[in-house]
């Protein structure tokens, strides 16, 4: 057999034809991508795509310092393969998903169970993992939860106080989104992508828009990429400013929770100053934008933007002047560099444990191919970290904003992208705020979808905060879980 | 120091709580557009443009009707505005939109070109509730849109303590539910058991399209389509989602809070 030897290349936002996507027997991909891995990738997707009665498998990698991407997939699977986990644990989700949406077994796999199924009004999520002893008391939270917040369910195994382990059992809010897709796009694909994960709307919305317009073999207008970039470092802001206040809040430091509970709200008005919805929706449009940020309305952005990030910098500094705030932050939750490798953590959560990753910087497509923001790292990992990354990306989304609003491109908004190529691969990356969205579409003979994947960030985190708890007092699960603030929607889809 | 500037900054900036309901209502964003309005009467034999266009089937064409519109499947996303042929369809600038009956978001026929907006509930009710309710919020299968806009109510520049309105952490401890989301499959019985947990009188409270007919994701088989399908629901607030203010508005409106406020001016 002339098997092929390395995983197709591509950049971000670019298709390629489905049958150049080279192929191997299950046994030898797993081997070729857990390889693939080992020499520096990063696992983007893990899919299954049905052929038949079997399914194939499709593995997205990230060459992060390469700047590219690299794909390869399985020949049809019937039933079984080893596990790609056992020797990558960033797949351990991806696995279970594979297993559940196709029922394809990853042998091996440690802890294979339901991602997201249903179960008679609820998720059926098996069973949990116990530690054993006569000390050992088990906590039970949620789905449900005290404030105004989305549903999950946290199981925690306790000696005392203190957290042995954790296990996040998410499916709740599982809408349907991918299945929905098939044989799309439909009517309301665009509308379901905008509220995949709904305060991540213009990071969404983007990728698909890039995913048809790679697949229309056409981009977006400049002036349309511009605004694109624009719109995701508001939302970037808005969602910033809400978890600063959010964690001051978590260690009773009101001031800070009070102001920046209102600076969230006026960087969503900027949004909405653009297309009249606070969270972005109807701004995005495959082949472009549908509102134009104008010059005087861009002039009125400017200056409530300049006021906005003046009253977030003084509300920053009292929180990182107040001596409580930093004994409550400091060596909370920490999340070694390590680990987040291994886990394949993306955004703010691994930037904070030091590890340089971010799509803006990475794989540039868009507008960012044109301006370029740093990448903020904080080395400790721990809830300071993760505060302090995010605000340095408020101040650095904020100096971005101010030159590129002054610096418009002229030129059309929006075209139409034409019918989408058939049996065609394509993939797009873009830094949400809270890290890397990928979606990944494949076309039929049509050109429609055959298979729609999309990977939110919080797909990746989750375990990362299962992971901050280890050896922590639990009564600061709440702090850490803000430091995080995970989508459920977003992963439960 | 933290604690001399963060005090210094409250004496300058002094009370950030908008005048609202006392006051004027803020002003929406100029592309929000606000409610919508419908006069079939204008429409154009045999057109259904707007019926076409619309991702969430808001729009349809019963029998002896050019077309009615349902505000509650309505996401607001103005594509059936821009494709009117005669401006049938409008905007109205207009954050209110909150109904107590689900047949009064459907617009289009005569007199009913807008939306009937809710009346304050009954004297009993109104006694118990008016001058405290404390609500459980459950999201089920919400995109934490609506979830945020209701949160916001809880910020300095809407306070919604000030009315008396409270989210508290147990159905226990609340006098009905805000529900969020469409209803996944997932969160039915986690809805039902909050709902059973409430002590009576209670009341329920859908807020967005997604609570009220499913929106975005009505008709796919992973959601029920709205929470009215599972639970009995008293008021229903349009919007994908709502502005604060129209949530904000349907809440006062329960109580009369609005008429109030109008009295005393
Ligand atoms: S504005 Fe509402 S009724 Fe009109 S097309 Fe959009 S969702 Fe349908
Ligand atoms: S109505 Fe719209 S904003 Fe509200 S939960 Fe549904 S999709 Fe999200």
């Amino acid at each position: 057999m002339s098997a092929p030897l390395e995983f197709a290349l591509l950049s971000n936002g670019a298709g390629l034809p489905w049958t150049e996507v080279p192929e191997w027997p299950a046994d030898d991909f797993v081997s070729a991508t857990a390889a693939e891995l080992d020499r520096g990738g990063r696992l983007c997707a893990w899919f299954g795509v049905p052929e038949g009665a079997q399914t194939r498998l499709v593995a997205v990698v990230a060459f992060d310092a390469e700047n590219t991407l690299a794909v390869g997939r399985s020949e049809p699977i019937r039933d079984r393969h080893p596990s790609l986990t056992l020797r990558c644990p960033q797949a351990h989700l991806f696995e279970r998903e594979v297993w559940e949406q196709h029922g394809v077994v990853p042998k091996g796999h440690p802890w294979l169970k339901p991602v997201r199924r249903q179960g008679n009004g609820q998720p059926a999520m098996g069973d949990f993992f116990e530690v054993e002893g006569s000390e050992i008391h088990e906590v039970a939270v949620g789905p449900v939860h005290a404030g105004i917040i989305e549903p999950g369910h946290f199981r925690f195994q306790c000696h005392g106080e203190e957290v042995l382990h954790l296990e996040i059992a998410l499916g709740y809010q599982h809408r349907g989104v991918e299945e929905a897709l098939t044989g799309g796009p439909h009517r309301a694909t665009l509308n379901q992508l905008e509220t995949v994960a709904g305060d991540t709307t213009i990071g969404h919305a983007t990728a698909y828009a890039m995913v048809l317009e790679a697949l229309a073999g056409t981009e977006a207008p400049l002036r349309a990429q511009w605004l694109r970039a624009v719109a995701l470092e508001l939302e970037r802001l808005a969602n910033h400013t809400g978890d600063l206040g959010a964690l001051a809040n978590d260690v009773a430091f009101l001031p800070t929770s009070a102001a920046c509970g209102k600076i969230r709200g006026d960087f969503l008005n900027l949004t909405a100053l653009i297309c009249g919805n606070r969270f972005g929706r109807g701004l995005i449009r495959p082949g472009g934008c549908r509102h134009d940020l104008e010059a005087e309305r861009a002039q009125q952005l400017a200056g409530r933007l300049r006021v906005a990030l003046a009253e977030a910098s003084e509300a920053a500094t009292w929180l990182w002047d107040a001596n409580s705030v930093r004994s409550r932050f400091e060596f909370t939750g920490a999340i070694t560099a390590e680990q987040a490798e291994e886990t394949g953590l993306v955004g703010p959560a691994a930037r904070a444990s030091g590890v340089v990753r971010d799509v803006r910087f990475d794989h540039p497509a868009g507008w960012h191919r044109f301006a370029q923001i740093p990448v903020a790292v904080w080395p400790s990992g721990d809830v300071l970290a993760r505060a302090q990354v995010r605000w340095l990306e408020i101040q650095r989304s904020g100096k971005f904003l101010e030159e590129q609003i002054a610096a418009a491109p002229d030129g059309e908004l929006r075209v139409t992208p034409g019918p989408s190529a058939a049996d065609t691969l394509a993939v797009a990356l873009v830094e949400g705020w809270r890290g890397e969205i990928c979606h990944v579409a494949l076309t039929d003979g049509d050109g429609r979808f055959r298979r729609y994947k999309m990977i939110d960030p919080s797909f990746h985190n989750w375990t990362g905060l299962a992971l901050a708890l280890r050896g922590q007092a639990i009564s600061d699960f709440p702090l850490c879980n803000k430091s995080f603030n995970l989508s459920y929607c977003g992963f439960d889809l | 120091m933290f604690a001399h500037e963060t005090i210094l900054h409250r004496l300058r900036h002094g009370c950030q709580t908008m005048a609202y309901p006392d006051g004027p209502a803020p002003a929406l964003p100029d592309r929000h557009g606000g409610s919508l309005r419908l006069d079939a009467t204008k429409c154009a034999e045999g057109c259904g443009e707007c019926v076409r266009v619309c991702p969430t089937e808001a729009i349809a064409q019963p029998p002896g009707h050019p077309v009615a519109l349902d505000l509650g499947r309505c996401i607001f996303c103005s594509e059936c505005v821009a494709v009117c042929p005669t401006k049938a369809i409008a905007q109205t600038g207009d954050h209110r939109m909150a109904a107590r009956r689900r047949d009064d978001l459907v617009i289009g026929g005569p007199g009913e070109e807008q939306v009937r907006l809710a009346a304050a509930l009954d004297e009993k009710l109104r006694k118990l509730f008016g001058r405290s309710l404390r609500l459980r919020q459950v999201s089920a299968g919400g995109c934490n849109a609506c979830e945020a806009d209701t949160n916001v109510l809880g910020t300095i520049g809407w306070d919604l303590g000030r009315f008396g309105i409270q989210f508290v952490a147990s159905p226990r401890h609340a006098d009905g539910l805000l529900i969020t989301g469409p209803v996944s499959r997932n969160m039915e019985l986690a809805l039902r058991k909050t709902y059973a947990a409430v002590p009576e009188p209670k009341l329920v409270i859908a807020v967005g399209a997604c609570a009220i007919a499913g929106g975005p994701f009505v008709g796919n088989p992973q959601v029920r389509n709205g929470a009215g399908e599972i639970v009995p629901v008293n008021l229903f607030i349009p919007g994908c989602p709502p502005h604060p203010l129209t949530i904000l508005d349907g809440l006062l409106r329960l109580f009369g809070g609005l008429d109030r406020s109008l009295d005393r001016r």
